[in-house]
């Protein structure tokens, strides 16, 4: 195939704790790590392997968001990526609002194959890969844990609730990728400068004339109510005893 | 508000998970809803039509939705659901694969996991991986797409009789792109790790997978069902389908016992509904105890068999 386009969103690093900011209208990102989405730093590890094995030509990465997304589109870029497209928003952009503006670059750059995490491990939504499917009308696999290219197809293992599902699916096509799919590499340094001649696109989404209205107002985000602390018992004699007192066993 | 739930169903049953969704549906009407059975086989309907909360079965039957492929089915959900205010799905792998696709056709925003109906426009979700928790209000006059997070509700009782009605195919194009190969997945006669009241699980700390058997033996004895976290899993140990945490099941039993497993972040967001939470660890300093109700400091090996000879 020519092209693979992988989409990656700009989060809070996994290894942050996070905090809820006092007056409850989000968790604190100010002077927080922020990573790539590691679901999409699978996703770009996959299309790379993809084109060292010589079945794609180009991998472009793509994200919406802030100007600060500029450092995790570099990182990806280090990572092997040819060129990068950053649609600049400093506002928190909703999934489907993001499937439009990359419905748009779609349109622009006819990639065969796109690639993105199946969540993103901040708002947990689980929903942009499909969305974009959609409105481009490709077949989707999403939980993607394997996954071999054919010459106008793909064969997908998913991991779903009741298994592995396989399913063959044509060209053009969008993938949304789950952990077990492959290990990401990590950077180094020459790639790091290697990266900084690489192209970098800024796009306004206003050029590409998808409203930014959200759907949703955001009330509050709030601390999940804490579960009591517990005892430390010393054997399974306490334990059957524990439970039976509370009706769990018999 | 007119309420369209979209069924699940496995092996020529209704999923569980519908039952549940249909739980959420209390939250938002008192009106009940109807029920989107899509499938090869009449039975479903029929099963349906037991729910409560349900009105009307509305049962599509057609060999191309037997493997309940997405970008065949939300077309035609999209058409049907242009008669609603609201469509549910359970955010399982089937409806969180699905609802997408649906709220794109219909130009929607999309609602996942709802964990409460706080006013019928004012959902909490969590987001973090369950670390936070999000209240949104979705406009007036948008509709409503969204998917029901299993651990938040009980299932629904089966005595109800709703009428079944038999709906065409609508006449669109649909897509060929996609050809379902194959399933691969254990055989299991215990109960369904979403559903089941007891869940027993296990992680990296049983060191293979015969090993594991001491554990299918305890949950025969407590008609539980098994889980495994991430660590065990990936050591090939037990099947993916049976891991328990934020990137496999989330579950809500009222009783989780936890043998070998440390407590990751991403497993503790998997359990954190459960009713009582047993942790049994070689490591006293395990994350896993900060959240038990009851810890033990013990050996799997040892414990287990003790335990077993408590249940007799």
């Amino acid at each position: 195939m020519e092209k693979i386009l992988v989409c990656l969103k700009r989060v809070v690093d996994y290894n942050v704790k996070i905090r809820i900011k006092p007056d409850e209208t989000d968790v604190v990102t100010e002077g927080v790590k922020m990573s790539i989405n590691p679901f999409d730093e699978i996703a770009l590890e996959e299309a790379l392997r993809i084109k060292e094995s010589g079945q794609a030509n180009e991998v472009i990465i793509v994200s919406v968001g802030p100007e600060d997304c500029q450092q995790q589109l570099r990182t990806g870029l280090a990572m092997g990526a040819d060129r990068a497209i950053l649609v600049e928003h400093s506002e928190n952009t909703e999934p489907l609002t993001v499937a439009k503006l990359l419905h748009q670059i779609v349109q622009q750059e006819q990639p065969e194959l796109i690639l993105l995490g199946k969540q993103a491990i901040d708002d947990d939504c689980n929903q942009t890969g499909q969305m974009l499917a959609e409105l481009c009308s490709y077949s989707q696999a999403t939980y993607a844990s394997k996954l071999s290219v054919g010459s106008n197809s793909l064969e997908v293992t998913r991991e779903v609730d009741q298994g592995l599902e396989t399913l063959e699916i044509d060209l053009p096509a969008i993938v949304t990728v789950d952990l077990r799919l492959n290990d990401p590499r990590y950077v180094k340094l020459p790639d790091i400068m290697k990266a900084k001649k690489k192209s970098l696109d800024v796009i306004n989404p206003n050029d590409l004339k998808i409203s930014m209205d959200p759907f949703f107002k955001v009330i509050s985000v709030t601390a999940p109510p804490p579960r009591e602390s517990g005892i430390k018992l010393s054997d399974a004699g306490e334990l059957f005893d524990a439970l039976k007192a509370k009706g769990l066993v018999d | 508000m007119r309420v369209l739930v979209v069924a699940e169903h496995n092996d020529g049953a209704i999923n569980p998970s519908t039952s549940k969704t249909l739980s959420c549906v209390a939250e938002l009407t008192s009106l009940g809803s109807d029920l989107l059975v899509m499938g090869n086989n009449s039975a479903l309907a029929e099963q349906a039509a037991r729910f409560q909360n349900v009105d009307s079965v509305l049962y599509m039957g057609n060999e191309i939705f037997e493997h309940q492929i997405a970008a065949v089915m939300s077309p035609v959900i999209a058409k049907i659901a242009q008669d609603y205010d609201c469509v549910l799905c359970p955010s399982t792998t089937f409806g969180r694969d699905l609802m997408p696709r649906i709220a794109a056709a219909l130009n929607v925003g999309q609602i996942t996991d709802i964990m409460n109906v706080v006013a019928p426009r004012i959902f909490k979700r969590p987001i973090y991986a369950g670390n936070a928790i999000q209240t949104i209000e979705i406009q007036d006059n948008v509709k409503i797409a969204a998917t029901v997070r299993l651990a938040s509700y009980k299932e629904v009782e089966t005595n109800n009789q709703a009428t079944i009605k038999n709906v065409e195919l609508p006449e669109i194009e649909l897509p060929s792109h996609t050809r379902f190969l194959r399933i691969e997945s254990e055989a299991t006669e215990r109960p369904d790790l979403q559903v089941a009241s007891v869940v027993v699980s296990g992680g990296r700390a049983f060191g293979s997978s015969e090993n594991f058997e001491l554990l299918y033996s305890l949950a025969d004895k407590l008609g539980a069902a098994v889980g495994a976290s991430r660590a065990a899993v990936d050591a090939g140990y037990v099947p993916n389908d049976m891991q328990v945490g934020q990137t496999g099941k989330i579950i809500s039993p009222d009783l989780y016992i936890a043998f070998g497993i440390s407590g990751a972040i991403q497993h503790l967001a998997g359990i954190k509904d459960a009713g009582t939470i047993v942790a049994v660890n070689k490591d006293a300093d395990a994350p896993i105890f900060e959240i038990a109700d009851f810890g033990i400091v013990a050996d799997l090996f040892e414990f287990i068999p003790e335990f077993l000879a408590k249940l007799g």
